[in-house]
């Protein structure tokens, strides 16, 4: 995975709270085998109108999303992360995420940051409008700094921000406990010895 | 939560804790999962990523998978290779190929056993108290009714399950929902957690694992319990559960693969201690009496836009917030609803029974009851859409195919079918539907479909009269 210290890059405000993945990327989209390719189908529905935030300039060129409270709700679907990036949209603030969703962004180099309504709703303010569009996070000093204002301190799980900074491999990682793992699952095979393997052919 | 051994405990400490694999020194938790369940659609990018890789499944015999999400529901005869659709056909010969080369247990298109995958879990007995079950599709908590620690997934998650068995974990907060009382006649499971999620809203459970408790939920059957568990994520829960007792035992006593004799004997005395502590306590206890709840439909397009039947369409000049108002203006605009008119009277163009939150052999059973004799009125187009084969074949044997097909319902082959629309079962758009599904997003049953969300009776008497009304009353 690639490491992420520092966005410096245009953000779009999207002043709608619940935003579902479903509207991210719709279910006919799931179709596929790969991550790759679904940036032009993101927001599909919202981007028929020409009017939309993503389809004019500078915003088009979108880097940060901007929206409100429960972002990601819904379907648990990677594909709605892997089309943000694949976009080019590596980072979303909102007030509030679903759980799976702000999981899912970090398994992908996704930086998604919760911070207040009242604070979420100036930024958004600021890059409506083209002049101060551009945003920098620096991940390491854990800041949002808008080109038109002040840097806004961000909150994330200690764990995870080391994991994005160096960009690991959590499979490799975990994958190096398998003395542990054996061990458990030894353990376990004799506290809960009832939940077996699953056979089919005993159908 | 891990707490120490002595202190009281809630149900899903206590599951969470014997499943907790190891911690690192930097505080990393791998859980343990015992069931991984996969489908065709968010699969095949981490089977991907392990061929990358050179890695192997660790326990491929504690996976399952199955096709449910795009398969089609009808003229199935000719199996994978006859499924219309290019790229859903490729998917799901993408997860024959892979469960072949990984060597996972898989239920085939073709098989009596094939169904959504949170039906068949449950049918086929793999779905046992205190385990922990996971799968790339968020409504895994739909396994919480037996006791389960379950929830969806997403697709790197996958990987991580399949690679090692066990996934990264933060700790997650508790939340009880009690249910003071017993539901009323004709107000189910689907009512009652669309009465949650309107109190509570979509949001109102984010981060926390809710245990559902109190006489109205004991007072439910397993299939009741499994709706209210499944759309917990529909408030935004990590999880739901429900403490198993002797109508979960049963349950798994007259399922395929479930323990047996002594091992069923062995397992049912753990399973009885799988129980919140007296004194546990729960971060957040949202209480509701049952006798509050009355059938409900959504209006709008989240699943917290729900009312009672006898309730109206919101009104934006009463919102002051400017942007909650634009929101519901979007919303009504969408769903093409007038404020302050009456939910009941409302025409529908199609009806979808069916899906992992109602598409059990007692939905349909609730569902066909409400026939009586009456046909499907003129221009509905009804789909019943049996949960799994197994749930079909039961039906059959009933009588309720031809009770449905007579009244000029559908009578499908298994799926999720309509209610995400995947597969050739999409609203066109315009066409606004009563559905027993969990999501009622734009879109989500077809570009522009218009979905109003609520119980299996509810939707059938949508479909005989042709307009949402209170089936209580029809």
């Amino acid at each position: 995975m690639e490491p992420l210290t520092r966005i410096e890059a245009i953000a779009a405000p999207l002043p709608v709270a619940n935003v579902d993945t479903d509207k991210i990327l719709a279910g006919r989209f799931l179709k596929t085998t790969t991550r790759e390719g679904l940036g032009e189908k993101l927001f599909w529905t919202l981007r028929q109108d020409q009017g939309f935030i993503l389809n004019r300039a500078p915003w088009n060129e979108a880097g940060i999303l901007i929206a409100l409270d429960n972002f990601g709700c819904g379907s648990s679907r990677e594909h709605a992360p892997w089309a943000l990036l694949d976009f080019g949209i590596r980072c979303i603030i909102a007030p509030s995420f679903a759980d799976i969703f702000y999981n899912n962004c970090f398994k992908n180099g996704m930086l998604p940051i919760a911070l207040n309504d009242t604070v979420v709703r100036r930024l958004m303010q600021l890059v409506s409008n083209p002049d101060t569009a551009m945003v920098t996070i620096d991940l390491k000093s854990q800041l949002v700094t808008p080109s038109g204002g002040p840097s806004i301190r961000f909150e994330i799980d200690h764990g995870r921000k080391q994991d994005l900074l160096k960009g690991v491999d959590e499979i490799s990682r975990s994958m190096q406990m398998e003395t542990q793992i054996a061990a458990y699952e030894h353990q376990r095979s004799i506290e809960a010895p009832w939940i077996e393997g699953i056979d089919l052919a005993r159908l | 939560m891990m707490t120490q051994s002595g202190k009281p405990r809630l149900l899903f400490e206590k599951v969470w804790a014997a499943h907790v694999a190891t911690v690192a020194e930097d505080g990393t938790l791998l859980l343990y999962i015992d069931r991984h369940l996969v489908n065709e659609v968010t699969s095949p990018q981490a089977f991907e990523g392990l061929r990358i890789a050179g890695r192997k499944v660790r326990r491929p015999e504690l996976t399952i998978a199955v096709a449910d999400h795009n398969v089609p529901t009808d003229n199935r005869a000719g199996g994978v290779a006859a499924i219309a659709e290019t790229e859903s056909r490729l998917q799901v010969e993408t997860l024959e190929a892979n469960v072949a080369e990984f060597g996972i247990p898989y239920v085939p298109l073709l098989s009596q056993y094939q169904g959504i995958v949170h039906i068949i879990g449950p049918e086929l007995g793999l779905t046992l108290p205190g385990t922990t079950i996971v799968c790339g599709d968020s409504h895994t908590s739909t396994h919480g009714a037996f006791g389960a620690l379950a929830f969806g997934i997403g697709t790197s998650e996958a990987e991580h399950v399949l690679a090692t068995q066990t996934l990264l974990q933060q700790p997650a907060r508790s939340m009880l929902v009690r249910i003071n009382n017993r539901l009323g006649a004709g107000v189910t499971a689907k009512d009652l957690v669309l009465y949650l999620i309107g109190k509570i809203g979509t949001g109102g459970a984010t981060g926390h694992v809710i245990e559902y408790a109190g006489e109205g939920v004991t007072a439910l059957d397993m299939a009741g319990r499994m709706t209210l568990c499944n759309m917990s994520i529909e408030a935004g829960a990590r999880a739901g559960m429900i403490a198993p007792d002797d109508k979960t035992f049963e349950w798994l006593a007259a399922t395929p693969l479930a323990p047996k004799g002594e091992a069923f004997e062995h397992a049912k005395a753990h399973w009885r201690t799988l129980q919140s502590d007296e004194g546990a306590e729960y971060d957040r206890v949202v209480t509701i009496d049952a006798h509050d709840v009355a059938p409900m439909v959504t209006w709008g397009t989240n699943p917290e836009a729900v009312t009672t039947i006898d309730g109206t369409i919101p009104d934006p000049a009463t919102v002051a917030d400017e942007s909650k108002r634009k929101q519901l203006e979007t919303m009504l605009a969408y769903m093409d609803l007038k404020p302050g008119s009456f939910i009941a009277g409302t025409p529908v163009d199609m009806v979808f029974i069916g899906s992992c939150t109602n598409g059990r052999i007692e939905d349909l059973r609730a569902a066909a009851a409400m026939i009586d004799g009456r046909k499907v009125a003129r221009g509905v187009r009804a789909l019943v859409v049996p949960g799994s084969g197994q749930v079909k074949a039961a039906a059959e044997a009933e009588g309720l195919d031809t009770m449905f097909t007579d009244a000029g319902f559908e009578w499908r082959d298994a799926g999720c079918s309509m209610c995400l629309g995947m597969n050739p079962d999409q609203l066109t758009p315009g066409q606004r539907c009563a559905s027993t599904s969990n999501r009622n997003f734009e879109g989500r049953q077809g570009p522009g479909g218009r979905t109003h969300l609520m119980s299996p009776a509810m939707a059938a008497a949508a479909a005989l009269s042709g307009c949402i009304i209170d089936a209580r009353e029809f």
